[in-house]
């Protein structure tokens, strides 16, 4: 299935981009789309992602066409 | 209820009197209006802080501030709300965030305005970089909401 991938500030600096294309397997997660997207499976501490765009865990389940994201820390207001 | 992201200078006591005029023409309708009003320092962490740059989420962010928005109407009966937070360039001195909460009593408008700022906080897709002197940096936390020590 394919879905897009999108990083924000601190962490869109750090990796180089901001969103991506990627082909998953069927039943993807997640933590699985991470792996994908940036090549490996650590992920910086206290990174928070959201799927159309709601927060959601890393254990999330994934379908086609979804867009997921990956930040830091908000830091608003 | 209403939410607004603004590029550039913003007023906010003129935006809730704008506010006000349009959600309660007729008066007597309301008897509590509590605002917080969050303006950018010019210096943080022990530096000088020339400017700021809010990236969000686009998308996220609006959705996350009506959720907060309509959470707070329905917790604490609110006649009305409003969240306006800035985006893009922002220079010291210059406000950044409004909160607002219409009822009809005192308690339920300031209880309302204190948790939809935040949850604004802790919750709504911003993240700030500070430009320094030298450099620039991301701001990496908020800090707390409540005076009380933890």
């Amino acid at each position: 299935m394919d879905v897009i991938v999108k990083l924000f500030a601190s962490l869109a600096e750090t990796e180089g981009w901001r969103q991506k294309p990627c082909r998953l397997s069927d039943g993807a997660t997640v933590r699985e789309a991470w792996a994908v997207a940036t090549g490996r499976h650590d992920m910086p501490a206290r990174v928070l992602c959201a799927v159309n765009l709601d927060y959601r865990e890393l254990s999330t389940p994934l379908q086609s066409g979804d867009e997921i994201a990956f930040f830091p820390p908000v830091t608003g207001g | 209820m209403s939410i607004l992201l603004k590029d550039g200078h913003f007023d906010p006591y003129a935006e809730v009197r704008r506010f006000t005029d349009m959600h309660f023409p007729m008066p007597g309708a309301y008897g509590a209006t509590a605002m917080f009003v969050g303006t950018m320092r010019d210096y943080n962490e022990g530096s000088v802080v020339r400017g700021l740059t809010l990236e969000h989420y686009p998308g996220m962010t609006e959705r996350h501030l009506e959720v907060i928005c309509g959470e707070a109407t329905q917790r604490w009966s609110l006649l009305a709300a409003l969240i306006v937070h800035r985006i893009g360039e922002v220079q010291p001195g210059e406000d950044i965030v409004l909160v607002a909460a219409w009822s009809a009593h005192r308690a339920e408008a300031f209880d309302a305005c204190r948790f939809m700022m935040e949850d604004l906080k802790s919750k709504a897709p911003f993240w700030k970089k500070e430009r320094l002197e030298a450099g620039a940096r991301w701001v990496s936390y908020n800090t707390a909401g409540t005076t009380e020590l933890t």
